[in-house]
């Protein structure tokens, strides 16, 4: 799950990081009135989930309350990459002296934590990880120990932050460190960390995202979450058990387990269709969940065929073709469906789907080919 | 000969009596695995598929002396099973539990290498030396013993391929699934090494997805090491960047860890690439005559 910028923030603030304040205006009116309060230059920012916001326009400075009442009409309701704005974060505007960037991720090939920085901050990180690795410092952090001192010294040092300035950067370096862990983030990230004309460090961005496995440990999450930003249907899937993201195509799949689901998904793209989805039912591929697969499925009007892809391991093949028959009863499916089903029982099964009307093969190829083929026709 | 479990492995099973746990230690024990204990805190006295249950590890080992622990434990409190069995000596360690939080992970991770011990997944179906031993939730039936080794990040992606080289008459030495989260106790890098040490094995197939870079060194490794044929299938070639595919694991992220990537990487190494699973059984046809 990602937390919007002014929900970071307020994280990185709580464990000590000082950050640019500011409040979120959802109309021109209030960006003006919190400007206002503010009292000088403002920065007006579009709270998305997406990087690239600045480049596509979602990031304004503002030198009176009445331009950043234009600045915040210009941004709501803006598309970035998918996501329309609908609230910004009116801040003080800082003197920016010196940019850094200053993250904490997993280095998944270690299964370590690593604490990241660059002097190239303010711009997009991955692109520098890129083209100019050599520009981004690392340290790998003990999991039992937590970041030591040194280590964030030896990053500040290699930045060629002066002396008196790396105390400071030691110390947000540890407090992120601590805010990522205690959160159970994913990624926390300050682009840019800046040294002020008055040579104080200040976080003038946020970035978090949760780790979705450790939300039973934060409830409080659950009131972050954006409805607007995340697809809804997707979080109604994970409340069935279901994995599920919509993707452009116009074959709806349904398949148990998610491997098998990516596969499904590349030979439809083999066989010359485009998926509309990725679904994995979970493992025993029940009447109840089949259902809900199918609401799911069907919720979107694109899709013009469904692909069941069950292997039946455990789960006998028969059970799941009955699943599926009475699921197909159960929801009013309008567009020609074609059952892959292999496995134990498989051919009981097959007889069982052909009984109650559905296309039925063995062959995960063959099934693809059919589904586009029926689609195609539709 | 096969790699990690045989017909001599003394298997344990922590959280026996759970829905999940008594199962699959029924099927287990049906396929023939040698089940000796299993573990559920308050738990003593009980039987599931004959084995004793004890309260703790501690009692298990003093009593059934396993050495290998399989978890059906849930998300909150599987990183605690794990310590206790490395901690207990257990040398080879089974976690099949989905959603383990990454923070607990990376500790475990850490532990577990310090103390000696292999770990297998989390969120993985376990392993299979057909005909010998079943330590986790695959079908057994459709495994057959043979000379191929198969490693996967996948669950029924892997018996699907399974599947397709039993029906080809292609047998298995042995099938290892290692998960498909971000942070795993065994690697592909770990399981081909003990594939190419294996004499039973002739041929290997490596089943990848999208996200990480464990595929690419993996073909690192494969470059370097490993003299036996390989061949590879990556899934998620048409999944879009940023969207987690179901496995913790398996995302894209900031352009990297994606399938052609990994594709391309596998076959500089010289590993017989195919583009859908059921192309594998002929591919190792080739490799093997």
């Amino acid at each position: 799950m990602n937390l919007h910028e002014h929900q970071a923030a307020e994280l990185f603030a709580t464990h000590g990081i000082r950050t640019n304040g500011g409040d979120v205006a959802f109309t021109p009116d209030e960006a003006e009135t919190i400007a206002r309060g503010v009292g000088g230059p403002v920065v007006v920012k579009a709270q998305v989930h997406t990087g690239g916001r600045g480049k596509a326009g979602g990031v304004k400075l503002a030198t009176t309350p009445r331009d950043a009442r234009e600045a915040a009409k210009a941004i709501l309701g803006l598309d970035i990459r998918g996501h329309v704005v609908s609230k910004v974060l009116v801040a003080p505007a800082a003197d920016i002296a010196q940019e850094f960037y200053l993250g904490v991720t997993l280095d998944r090939t270690r299964r370590q934590n690593v604490v990241m920085a660059s002097a190239e901050g303010g711009v997009d990180i991955e692109e520098v990880a890129r083209e100019r690795p050599d520009r981004i410092v690392r340290a790998l952090v003990d999991p039992f120990l937590g970041l030591h001192p040194w280590q964030a010294r030896q990053i500040a040092f290699a930045l060629g932050i002066p002396a008196d300035k790396v105390g400071g950067i030691v110390t947000i370096a540890r407090q992120l460190y601590e805010t990522y862990v205690a959160e159970d983030a994913t990624l926390a990230e300050i682009n840019p960390l800046v040294l002020t004309g008055s040579g104080e460090w200040l976080a003038l961005d946020a970035k978090m995202s949760i780790d979705d496995n450790a939300l039973f440990r934060h409830p409080e999450f659950e009131a972050l979450r954006d409805f607007d930003a995340e697809d809804r249907t997707e979080i109604d899937a994970r409340q069935s058990g279901i994995s599920f993201v919509k993707l452009d195509g116009d074959i709806g799949c349904i398949v148990n387990g998610a491997g098998l689901a990516m596969a499904t998904m590349d030979a439809v793209k083999l066989h010359g269709g485009e998926p509309a989805n990725f679904l994995d039912v979970g493992g025993g591929a029940s009447a109840d969940q089949v259902a809900k697969a199918f609401g799911l499925v069907t919720a979107d009007p694109h899709v013009r065929a469904i692909l069941i892809n069950i292997f039946g391991g455990i789960t006998r093949g028969d059970i799941v073709a009955q699943g599926i028959a009475e699921a197909r009863q159960r929801v009013e499916v309008t567009v020609p469906i074609v059952v892959r089903l292999s496995g134990t029982n498989a051919e009981e099964g097959q007889r069982l789907l052909a009984e109650a009307g559905l296309t039925a093969t063995e062959s995960m190829d063959e099934a693809a080919a059919a589904a586009v083929r029926a689609a195609h026709a539709a | 000969m096969s790699i990690l479990v045989d017909r001599e492995s003394r298997v344990l099973v922590q959280g026996i009596t759970g829905r999940e746990g008594s199962f699959h230690t029924e099927q287990m024990a049906e396929y023939g695995t040698n089940v000796v204990s299993g573990v559920t805190p308050g738990g003593k006295g009980k039987r599931v598929a004959g084995a004793p249950v004890f309260d703790t590890v501690a009692d298990a080992v003093a009593e059934t002396a396993p050495n290998v622990a399989i978890i059906f434990v849930p998300a909150r409190f599987a990183p605690d099973a794990i310590y206790e069995a490395v901690d207990n000596g257990l040398p080879f360690v089974v976690c099949i539990t989905e959603g383990i939080p990454v923070a607990d992970m990376v500790p475990v991770y850490a532990h577990v290498r310090n103390a000696g011990s292999r770990l297998l997944g989390p969120n993985c179906p376990g392993l299979i030396t057909p005909g010998e031993a079943k330590v986790g939730i695959m079908p057994g039936f459709i495994h057959t013993p043979g000379p191929v080794g198969v490693v996967s990040r996948s669950g029924t992606l892997t018996y699907e391929v399974v599947d397709a080289l039993s029906r080809a008459g292609i047998g298995q030495s042995s099938a290892v699934g290692i998960g498909g989260d971000p942070v795993i106790g065994t690697s592909f890098i770990d399981v081909l090494g003990l594939f190419e040490a294996d004499p039973a094995t002739e041929a290997i197939v490596m089943i990848g997805e999208i996200g990480g870079a464990d595929e690419e060194q993996a073909a690192l490794f494969i470059q370097e090491h490993v003299t036996k044929p390989v061949v590879g299938f990556i899934a998620g070639q048409t999944a879009p960047p940023g969207k987690r595919m179901g496995h913790a694991g398996a995302i894209i992220s900031g352009g990297s860890g994606t399938a052609a990537e990994k594709m391309a990487a596998l076959d500089a190494a010289g590993v017989r690439v195919v583009d859908r699973p059921s192309a594998v059984p002929a591919a190792i046809q080739a490799a093997l005559s």
